[in-house]
């Protein structure tokens, strides 16, 4: 590093050579591949033509529909990243006995286990909720976009920035060694000098503004957009769900944002929050993370409720049982979330009284939660259940969530965490939840609402393939972490000692697979589906005898959602209408005032991207045209005044026109 | 609350841009004469030590700074029951809410691990 | 959207489903709702410097304390400019109500220059005190410190930007209504920065030279 002239750092900041792991056997294979796979997919796009179309209909969309498929897309990339993450440590583990070392040193494992985490929470579990809330919300409050179209695109952007710094991270540098939530003094300029936890901090700063305005802008949206009828008493249950996890974004996402900014100027500043001199205090990052942290748990899991609540009443064929409690439960959850931090260090010494209060607290909030289980179970008593995929789901979630509710009473009980605290019982309890709760629930929403967005069906049988590798792979992958956690085996290690363990952590690996097997078969699914779309047709726009109204309009919807406002007059409004025979509107249409498709987020989320990595580098002449640059764009969005556009009338009556003759086949 | 605000509705729409809580020049007057008041107390007490007793006189700020907080927001950010349907207000009441948490949460966790982990010749450090 | 609200329930028996009498939906009425929501997450970020500055305040690191530093006279001046840009704000938005768009700029300058000067004497307060040895860096009491007032201050150095530009818009186009709402945005803005700063000069400021 010493051979780079003076004119070098200026150019180019901390970037050198040595910068590339081409010292990595494992990552230079991996750049190959993903190198090989992007010119496949450029060459591919080019030949197609297909750049107009992308740019056009897709990146520079303001269309809610499409940028929640897009943020689906994202997440189910991401989400193969953040699993071989996890095939990897699976991998390591399990060969890391008695002497030998595995394959994957300590300073790599180390990456591996803090990408994991951040991806699986940021770029997976965030970006599959945020699409499915982006998707669904407006069809079901009977709006024909979310109130802020720009932003909305705008966020996607942002997040995506996110993950593209993550990536970057793999081939250009190195990654957080830090565990997904970077402690300091951990990872503090003494003890973190490297790019690693700079990348962590600016990618999750970027996405997390993109997080912040897609949470104000479906609050606004709910409050302020839903058809005429639909008071908040009558709003479909997964919209209720989204409408607090967002009250929940909005209210969590800036503590998050604003902490990560003073670890930001410990680092790069040299201020003393966090450090061990001057006054600083580690643990009072601790304390601000987990406020932002605990609420982002509930962040994840309420949509999924959500879901799961829709799929109970569509697939029993009757309403939810107790909608009211189910709503205050979920309300009464984003408030008490708020004050059960404490319990994510117990063991951090504040004491009999503070530990006490928050060990309650968390107690308490599993009421709520049971509750709600409970309105699941009375739903299907007495329903004529269809065993269709999301209803499997539901089922295998509701047996699954429990075991991981009732491991979390015990992990709140802080005489028991103070033995169980950073071991892997912690590890698993939380896999337990999040797999079984927020995964389960989201792939429980594309099997749901693909129908809609595609206008045909997944294919059932690779479904229930996938659906049964990742069950039975969830307990095989967990079950023995829940063991070696009681055995006071400690999460983050690398190598053991104990070769009794092994046999256990071999057992998980095989989990891993199957898990693996379930998200093959999930693509496969997809592909399928994709080949037999003509077999797999809803030409309905209603395939499951839907209850709320996104299965009033056709599948896919057309731009503009709904040709007329619907008018609500109770919930479960579809069925309503169904029931006391709807006639769908076929003439008399009008033009329809929708807002129009804009490249100025991607422009601004490149800038803000580009500035993110500059400042991971140190290369300050970029940071700061970047940053020029991306202010500048904002101002000169804000002079264009010709945002939006009428549908003419001709076309919606033509659009009509094409789905009263689908309708006819059906 | 449900009600109300589909009955807003028709003026929400785009009766915002006008018909949106506004001040007058009497509100926005006896606002600023009010937090001329309210900033000069407190200034006048810590600058001239005038009650002697530092516990006290920050509790006298402090009430003070909420008194002012809440003329700023009545005088000037219009704050109000009926504004947006009453979900402005709704708003405001959960962030104050959440902020209290944070703000008292944050202390009192702090302070007692500070009183249960420092040694007290480190207190100061 | 909105019109159908009053005409929900049921006519002669048959339910109405949907809308047909839908004339000019306006986008735009829920920005002043988005907006809020908004500041309120704002209000968060500045909670947690609040909070750290509660926790760490008093850490100084054997360096100098608020009491060595703080010079109130200068904070009170600083205080009454930001007031005073809060009203003649406000004096513009009345302008604005009355359509009287060359006193609304009028006002808005003013309220710009009190902005700058109070950016001004912050600069130079910071200076002074970087000057005298009392860097962020010094403690954690000063890391705070300068990040809690520095963020306010930002705050307001993009809420001048913001200020220049609209007044641009406003020349360009006039007061209509995508202007107006626009205004009303930074005003909600300017009047949030000023509840803001009663925090800080209450709770860091007057508090921090208290024995």
């Amino acid at each position: 590093m010493t051979s780079y002239p003076e004119w070098w750092k200026l150019v180019f900041g901390r970037f050198t050579f040595e910068a590339l792991p081409l010292h990595e056997p494992i990552l230079v294979a991996t750049f190959a591949v993903v190198v090989l796979g992007g010119l496949a997919l450029l060459v591919l796009i080019t030949r197609m033509k297909a750049w107009g179309y992308l740019w056009n209909e897709w990146f520079t969309s303001v269309d809610h529909k499409k940028i929640g498929i897009m943020y689906m897309i994202l997440g189910v990339i991401m989400l193969l990243r953040g699993f071989a993450d996890a095939l990897m440590m699976r991998g390591q583990q399990a060969i890391a006995f008695a002497g030998s070392e595995g394959y994957l040193p300590p300073h790599h494992y180390d990456q591996i286990f803090t990408a994991h985490g951040v991806i699986m929470i940021f770029f997976v579990a965030m970006p599959f909720v945020t699409g499915l809330m982006n998707f669904v919300v407006p069809l079901q409050i009977g709006a024909r976009d979310v109130a802020f179209p720009f932003l909305n695109n705008f966020s996607f952007w942002m997040t995506v920035g996110g993950a593209v710094l993550v990536m970057a991270s793999l081939f250009i540098g190195e990654f957080a060694k830090t565990g997904w939530l970077a402690y300091p003094p951990l990872s503090g300029a003494a003890y973190s000098p490297g790019v690693g936890m700079d990348y962590y901090l600016w990618a999750l700063q970027i996405a997390g503004v993109g997080t912040t305005l897609s949470g104000v802008n479906l609050v606004a949206t709910i409050i302020k957009m839903r058809a005429p009828g639909m008071d908040m008493m009558k709003m479909p249950v997964f919209t209720w769900t989204s409408l607090c996890t967002n009250v929940l974004i909005v209210a969590t996402f800036p503590i998050l944002a604003a902490t990560l900014a003073l670890l930001t100027l410990d680092r790069y500043v040299g201020t003393n929050f966090f450090t061990n001199d001057l006054g600083g205090n580690p643990m009072m990052y601790v304390n601000l993370i987990w406020i932002w942290g605990h609420p982002e748990v509930y962040i994840l899991i309420l949509p999924a409720f959500g879901i799961f609540s829709e799929v109970a009443s569509t697939f029993c064929g009757k309403r939810l049982f107790g909608y009211a409690s189910m709503v205050y439960a979920t309300v009464v959850i984003t408030i008490l979330s708020y004050l059960v931090w404490l319990h994510h260090f117990f063991t951090m010494g504040s004491g009999a009284s503070v530990n006490s209060f928050f060990g309650i607290t968390t107690m308490i909030i599993s009421i709520p939660t049971g509750a709600k289980i409970f309105n699941w179970l009375f739903t299907m008593y007495r329903g004529r259940i269809r065993f269709e995929l999301p209803m499997m789901w539901l089922i295998a979630f509701m047996l699954t969530f429990v075991i991981g509710g009732m491991t979390g009473v015990m992990l709140a009980v802080p005489p028991a965490d103070f033995v169980l605290h950073n071991s892997l019982f912690l590890v698993a309890h939380f896999h337990n939840v999040i797999i079984g709760g927020v995964v389960f629930g989201i792939f429980a929403g594309i099997a749901y609402w693909f129908p809609k967005a595609f206008g045909f069906k997944l294919d059932p049988f690779w479904g229930k393939l996938s659906f049964w590798f990742w069950v039975v792979g969830f307990y095989v992958a967990f079950m023995p972490l829940y063991v070696l956690g009681l055995m006071g085996v400690t999460r983050r290690l690398n190598r053991f000692e104990d070769p009794s363990l092994q046999i256990w952590f071999v057992i998980a690996a095989i989990g891993a697979v199957l898990i693996l097997f379930g998200i093959l078969c999930f693509l496969i699914q997809i592909a399928v589906s994709i080949i037999h779309r003509d077999a797999l047709r809803d030409t309905t726009g209603d395939p499951w005898d839907g209850r709320t109204l996104e299965w009033s309009t056709s599948s896919p919807p057309p731009d503009y959602n709904f040709a007329f406002t619907p008018v609500i007059h109770d919930h479960d409004s579809w069925s309503d209408m169904k029931k006391r025979g709807y006639q769908r509107p076929l003439a008399g249409f009008r033009p329809i005032h929708m807002p129009r498709n804009t490249g100025a987020g991607v422009v601004i989320a490149g800038f803000a991207t580009l500035c993110g990595f500059a400042l991971i580098w140190h290369v300050w002449w970029l940071a700061a045209l970047t940053f020029v640059g991306a202010v500048a764009s904002v101002i000169t969005h804000s002079f264009n005044y010709d945002r939006d556009f009428h549908i003419p009338a001709e076309t919606v009556l033509r659009e009509e026109d094409s789905r009263s003759k689908l309708l006819a086949r059906a | 609350m449900s009600r109300s605000q589909n009955h807003a509705e028709p003026h929400g729409e785009h009766g915002d841009a006008h018909g949106g809580p506004h001040g007058s020049l009497r509100g926005y007057i006896t606002g600023f004469v009010l937090s001329v008041i309210l900033t000069a107390i407190p200034f006048w007490l810590v600058m001239n030590d005038v009650l002697g007793h530092a516990t006290l006189t920050a509790l006298v700020i402090m009430g003070l700074a909420a008194v002012q907080i809440v003329v700023h927001m009545v005088y000037f950010l219009h704050m109000n029951g009926r504004s947006e349907g009453g979900w402005s207000m709704m708003a405001l009441i959960f962030t104050i809410i959440i902020v209290v948490i944070v703000l008292s949460g944050s202390l009192w966790v702090m302070y007692h691990l500070n009183a249960n982990m420092m040694p007290s010749d480190m207190h100061r450090m | 959207m909105a019109k159908a609200a009053a005409q929900v329930p049921v006519s002669n028996g048959a339910p109405t489903f949907y809308v047909t009498e839908e004339e000019h939906e306006h986008s735009g009425g829920s920005t002043m709702l988005g907006f809020w929501i908004y500041l309120m997450s704002d209000c968060l970020v500045f909670a947690v410097l609040f909070a750290t500055f509660g926790v760490l305040g008093r850490n100084y690191a054997a360096g100098p304390s608020g009491a060595d530093l703080f010079d109130l006279r200068l904070v009170a001046v600083n205080t009454g400019l930001l007031l005073l840009s809060s009203i003649t704000y406000g004096f513009a938005m009345l302008a604005m109500e009355k359509g009287r768009q060359a006193a609304m700029q009028g006002w808005l300058v003013v309220t710009g220059l009190f902005g700058l000067g109070f950016i001004a004497i912050e600069l130079y307060e910071f200076a002074h005190m970087i000057h005298e040895g009392a860097t962020p860096m010094r403690s954690a009491f000063l890391s705070s410190f300068f990040t809690l007032v520095s963020t306010h201050g930002l705050h307001v150095t993009f809420g001048l930007i913001w200020l220049v530009v609209l007044m641009r818009q406003v020349a360009r186009r006039g007061l209509i209504e995508a202007n107006r709402r626009r205004l009303m945005c930074l005003s909600m803005f300017w009047h949030f920065l000023d509840i803001v700063w009663i925090g800080v000069f209450s709770f860091v400021y007057l508090m921090g030279v208290l024995k």
